[in-house]
């Protein structure tokens, strides 16, 4: 590893550029890198999975029973962007949400989007995500996206691209702070040669996020409580780590109930007033008497209790309709409807198979593009067209004809690289980023850096850690 | 605190207490078969083994005969068993995972290393009587160290007491039953024995609740039975006694009513326990007959824990 010999570039790579022009920001890493024998750097992975195992921090995969828990791999080099490229990116994440957060109010109120014909209304008014019951239905300063988790990517040194906005539940910060707390045990002298923002304060914006959105009619100290599904869930550990940084219990559906339209949990001593739900649980669980009665996790009554205005929901119910995959191509429209401004961040180019001119474009070019499911996340049911079998291909390619309506396409994308441990020493691997941002009753936030993840395979583009991506420490510098 | 919270808390240091006392009967059984059998006496010391651990009736479902494999391996390593201590350190995790938010670092640290431990070299059990001897001692070490986390970490709060609740229902739970497996070893009648087969049944029984020691500092004696029934119905000073149990238990309990600001049923019905052991001799109770007042005891203990349930943990 000494030094960079014989790392290849195969795109845009966030250290080295296009070529061998060291990029400012990764001056004193690239020096670090040269001074430290190979084997430091793997006894250092060694031990951060020592770490992260001993802390619990893993996830469960479905449908995995060998692996009930794994550790998502973590990546000890870090991913670094200079104070220049956090303030545009910081502004482009505020530009962004506040856009969201607009599009929601309108579409649950007087729909002057869908009467300005910007966007179709079949795509709103058909769309399993929309949610009826928020119709006219007013929540605490008209926000809806508290917490959004945008993911980025870069394929030059210029812009910022929006791969996909996540405006219902996002989740993979409890990794941007653990990454940080294991890399500054691991790494002190490198963190002494740089000055990296710290992120810490988020559990504290968050929860400050989340009181300042308390219903009227509850009381100066509102409570706030995190929703969980449970321990099975995937997220499970995050969702404990972010309760006890928040210093909030962590709730299942069954230790709340409602009565009078007011949610209570249960505790030791009597039943206590929750203003306050940061979910961590999808719509369609959240209360059995609304949505699917088949749920055990959610609570019954709790959208009746939403209605009323004395509960609110973070997030709050419905906003998958603006993180829509048919939706995300209609972002930069959405966002001079609302701001009047030209969209700081760039939508990657998508193409509607609804939109018969685009299919044809689309069945005619499957093999050079990505195809994704409208619904899907997690990186399944998606194609990738250049690294896909013929018979993959024209499997997709009947799946897509007989339902169009359910499918994007955007071209394959060089995702920037990062030099990234590998048995063959460094060598770059793809990467993205996910900033977080929480928006308040007053202002907006987003602590410097997000979570990036990586693609470890070589060639790989796919970072979604249920497809074997790992993730990496993601370092602003300040000025 | 969640009601849930508090009935996590409670349940995982039973189950932790309970793997260690699983861990300490087999030791103890370990030392007193090893013994010639001239010592021993007719006694199946592996039966009594699973009559103090609870689970006599469900090893026949399972075993033909109870000895020292079957019995140590039912009591330690076994599925079909529900409190075997692996499913105890499992089921331990599994409700410290769910209460995360409610425990120190160092005591998740504690479980979860356990945990690990127990899959990574443990997994297939002790293949030997040396390898038994590691793992009873990486229970017992597993379950100090909990313990001690707890004490040293722990916030002084209503977690804190629901977990200390748990530790000494369970502790007063076990103690009691091995009185009642072994009390016909304690009756004042089998003084004029004290032949060796009793001097080292009666070690053996002071070694299951860690006492071996703490007799002879607290009697100055040599081993008499009814000294030892003393020591684990009434000395107040043994940690593993009735008495103690009691005395801690009423004191977490009067703890959460202050913070509470009202006391209920637990309260009441936890004095009324500790009132009686207080007020007690062992005189009285050998006169009311030792068995009958340890099965009173223990219908009396269980019955706290569904009051208590009933008041906090629902």
């Amino acid at each position: 590893m000494g030094g960079q010999s014989g790392y290849m570039a195969v795109a845009f790579d966030e250290m080295n550029g296009l070529g061998e022009d060291l990029r400012p920001a990764y001056q004193e890493l690239s020096r670090w890198l040269k001074e430290t024998p190979p084997d430091a750097l793997e006894y250092r992975r060694q031990e951060a999975e020592l770490l992260f195992r001993r802390i619990g921090i893993t996830f469960a995969v479905y449908g995995d029973s060998e692996a009930q828990e794994r550790l998502i791999p973590f990546d000890v080099i870090p991913r670094i962007m200079s104070a220049t490229e956090w303030m545009l990116l910081e502004k482009g994440l505020k530009q962004r949400v506040l856009a969201l957060n607009m599009f929601l109010k309108d579409i649950y109120h007087g729909r002057d989007i869908l009467r300005a014909n910007i966007i179709p209304e079949d795509l709103i008014f058909q769309n399993p995500v929309f949610r009826p019951e928020m119709n006219g239905q007013d929540v605490p300063h008209d926000i809806y996206v508290h917490i959004a988790g945008i993911d980025i990517i870069r394929t030059d040194p210029d812009n910022f691209i929006v791969l996909e906005d996540n405006a219902r539940t996002p989740s993979g910060v409890s990794y941007m702070l653990e990454n940080r707390e294991i890399m500054m045990r691991l790494f002190p002298d490198l963190f002494a040669r740089h000055r990296v923002a710290p992120v810490e304060r988020y559990p504290d914006e968050l929860l400050s996020a989340l009181r300042s959105v308390a219903p009227h009619s509850a009381s100066a100290e509102p409570t706030v409580a995190l929703m969980t599904p449970g321990v099975y869930n995937s997220a499970y550990y995050e969702h404990s780590f972010l309760a006890d940084k928040l210093g909030i219990e962590l709730v299942e559906g069954r230790d709340l109930i409602v009565k009078n339209d007011e949610v209570f949990m249960r505790t030791t001593e009597g039943l206590k007033r929750v203003d306050v739900i940061y979910r961590r649980v999808d719509d369609d669980f959240l209360d059995p008497l609304t949505f699917r009665p088949d749920s055990a996790l959610g609570v019954p009554g709790l959208m009746s209790a939403y209605a009323a205005g004395n509960i609110t929901l973070a997030n709050a119910v419905g906003t998958g309709i603006a993180d829509d995959k048919a939706i995300y191509s209609y972002m930069p429209d959405i966002v001079k409807f609302y701001l009047s401004e030209e969209p700081i961040l760039k939508n990657v180019q998508t193409w509607r198979c609804r939109e018969a001119q685009d299919l044809s474009y689309v069945l005619d070019n499957l093999a050079d593009l990505v195809v994704k499911e409208v619904h899907g996340s997690g990186g399944y049911g998606m194609l990738i067209g250049p690294a896909a079998t013929k018979a993959t291909i024209e499997a997709f390619r009947d799946k897509l004809k007989r339902e169009p309506e359910g499918f994007i396409a955007q071209p394959t994308l060089a995702l920037s690289t990062c030099p990234t441990c590998t048995d063959k020493g460094l060598a770059p691997r793809h990467v993205d980023l996910r900033p977080f941002v929480l928006t308040g009753s007053s202002h907006t936030t987003i602590v410097p850096g997000g979570l990036t993840r990586v693609a470890l395979k070589e060639g790989s583009l796919v970072v979604n850690s249920s497809q074997g991506g790992g993730t990496k420490d993601t370092w602003i510098l300040s000025e | 605190m969640l009601s849930r919270t508090a009935e996590n808390l409670f349940w995982l240091a039973r189950y932790v207490e309970r793997a260690e006392y699983l861990a300490r009967t087999i030791d103890a059984t370990l030392r007193v078969t090893a013994l010639p059998a001239a010592y021993v006496g007719k006694t199946n010391e592996w039966d009594s083994a699973l009559l103090t651990a609870g689970v006599g009736a469900n090893f026949y479902d399972h075993y033909e005969e109870a000895n020292e494999r079957n019995v140590v391996e039912y009591l330690s390593f076994s599925d079909a068993n529900p409190a075997s201590i692996k499913n105890c350190i499992e089921a331990a995790r599994l409700n410290s995972r769910s209460v995360r938010t409610a425990l120190t670092s160092e005591m998740w640290d504690t479980i979860n290393s356990a945990w690990i431990e127990l899959q990574a070299v443990w997994s297939k059990g002790p293949s030997n009587r040396e390898e038994l001897a590691k793992f009873l001692r990486f229970v017992q070490e597993t379950s100090l160290r909990f313990d001690g986390s707890a004490y040293r970490t722990m916030l002084r709060n209503d977690a804190y007491w629901f977990s200390r609740l748990g530790v000494h229902l369970e502790r007063a739970d076990n103690t009691a039953r091995i009185l009642d497996v072994k009390y016909h070893m304690l009756l004042p009648e089998e003084e004029h024995v004290g032949g060796p087969l009793d001097y080292y049944q009666w070690t053996s029984i002071l070694r299951s609740v860690s006492a071996t020691t703490a007799y002879h500092w607290v009697y100055r004696e040599t081993l008499k039975p009814w000294l030892i029934a003393d020591l684990l119905i009434l000395n107040d000073t043994l940690p593993r006694s009735l008495a103690s149990c009691y005395s801690n238990l009423v004191r977490n309990l009067d703890q959460i009513g202050v913070a509470y600001g009202r006391q209920g049923a637990s309260q009441r019905h936890a004095r009324g326990i500790r009132n009686r052991l207080e007020h007690s001799n062992m005189d009285d109770i050998f006169q009311h007959g030792v068995h009958e007042f340890i099965q009173e005891f223990i219908a009396d203990n269980s019955r706290l824990g569904e009051i208590i349930t009933k008041q906090y943990l629902i």
